[in-house]
């Protein structure tokens, strides 16, 4: 008696244990705790080239983050990446005239787009379009054009 | 011209006994899982095998889940102190034990561990004829022997391998942080910035779901299917590591290959 006792208390005790490291890996490990759950609202913007800005990439205002890039696609018609962000919806007072920009976090981070709100009124909301955007910055374009203005400066 | 026929016959003779086995094999499992559902009556066998597969598991299971963490942390901040990267170590550590390493050599200890001891377990009751005792005093072997010990596999795996994932990160953030001194607040934001919880823990608690079957159903297979002698209860504990290891590896590969694959 005292020694199934014994063993369903180990049983109960690994179970137990079992659950913490499933909880610690959640919670501490994974990114379970900084998923909102509320969806957000979605925007889209359209990119003339996306760099290497991939989907669940951060979304930031000022630096905060504020949502993440839900879908990236390419639209044939217009030739351009669109770039759909889900952005949390307690960050619902973004003008329309918001700007997105794709920057590069440190020298070989990751990419992400920042919003640069505008002075606009009315607010973005669920399917609304940033009309003002700026690429990624490609380092072999930036070579390129310095290259090409040192050659021009030769010539002079 | 005899000697190839009888090549030929060996062949033949090779090829029935793979397919009878996976024959025998299936149906066990099938009568093993159709009995399953009596369980939910006697939850005290279920209880004791947890104890004997799980519990006893554990300390092997804590041990070496802190040594590959330890070992992830060194290794990797050695790679990646030559980038300048060393703040990504959190994520090296976390994303290897989680998608990979942790189901896999959890699997491997297991069967090493629980799946051996499973076989010769059943192996010996066959031999001593408690299986056919059992028959013979109406006591279903499948409900009071193999149910028990199969449902107590595939609980059991699953909170071995999160165990071990949670174990080898705390290893590596000991080495990485403590010792190697990488950043203690960049090592988990960047491991919570990139780890995903459905994607990747959640995934490695099916791979381990998957693995846990798949080992006990091997070790009790092996048990039940042995030659009811000393040699034929040792060959079959042999086949049960062998077996296991090889069949956890292959299936690694393809549930990688099926959940992350288009990564």
């Amino acid at each position: 008696m005292k020694q199934t006792r014994y063993m369903e208390i180990s049983v109960g005790l690994f179970v137990a244990a079992g659950m913490i490291a499933l909880f610690f890996l959640a919670m501490k490990v994974s990114n379970l705790t900084s998923i909102s759950s509320d969806a957000g609202y979605t925007v889209t913007a359209y990119f003339e080239n996306i760099g290497g800005l991939k989907v669940r990439s951060p979304v930031t205002v000022s630096g905060v983050l504020v949502g993440r890039v839900s879908a990236i696609d390419y639209d044939p018609a217009r030739f351009e990446a669109r770039v759909s962000m889900e952005i949390e919806s307690r960050y619902d007072n973004l003008p329309d005239d918001t700007a997105a920009s794709i920057f590069t976090a440190g020298l070989l981070g990751e990419q992400y787009i920042g919003l640069e709100p505008g002075a606009s009124e009315t607010n973005l909301k669920e399917g609304s379009e940033l009309k003002l955007t700026q690429s990624a910055l490609v380092l072999e374009q930036i070579i390129g054009q310095f290259l090409f203005s040192k050659a021009q400066e030769g010539a002079k | 011209m005899e000697k190839i026929l009888d090549r030929l016959q060996g062949l033949g003779v090779l090829a029935l006994n793979v397919f009878g086995r996976l024959g025998r094999g299936s149906l066990f499992l099938f009568h093993t899982l159709v009995i399953m559902p009596q369980l939910w009556r006697r939850p005290g066998l279920v209880v004791r095998q947890i104890y004997s597969v799980g519990v006893l598991t554990l300390l092997i299971i804590l041990v070496s889940g802190l040594f590959v963490g330890m070992v992830l942390g060194l290794q990797g901040y050695t790679t990646l102190v030559d980038f300048g990267a060393q703040e990504s170590l959190g994520v090296v550590v976390s994303l290897s034990l989680v998608r990979e390493l942790g189901p896999v050599v959890t699997a491997l200890l297991f069967a090493g561990r629980a799946g051996s001891a499973l076989t010769a377990e059943i192996g010996l009751m066959k031999a001593t004829e408690q299986l056919s005792g059992m028959e013979m005093m109406a006591v279903d072997p499948y409900r009071q022997v193999f149910a028990p010990r199969f449902l107590a596999g595939f609980i059991a795996m699953p909170i071995l391998a999160a165990i071990f994932s949670a174990v080898g990160v705390i290893g590596g953030y000991v080495v990485g942080v403590d010792m190697l001194g990488v950043d203690f607040g960049a090592f988990w934001s960047q491991m919570q910035a990139k780890v995903d919880f459905h994607e990747d823990v959640m995934n490695g608690v099916v791979k381990s779901l998957v693995f846990g079957l798949v080992c006990v159903w091997i070790a009790l297979y092996e048990g039940y299917d042995a030659t009811p002698t000393a040699d034929g209860v040792s060959r079959a504990t042999t086949r049960t590591v062998v077996h296991s290891s090889l069949a956890v590896l292959g299936l690694d590969f393809v549930l990688t290959a099926l959940m992350f694959g288009d990564l």
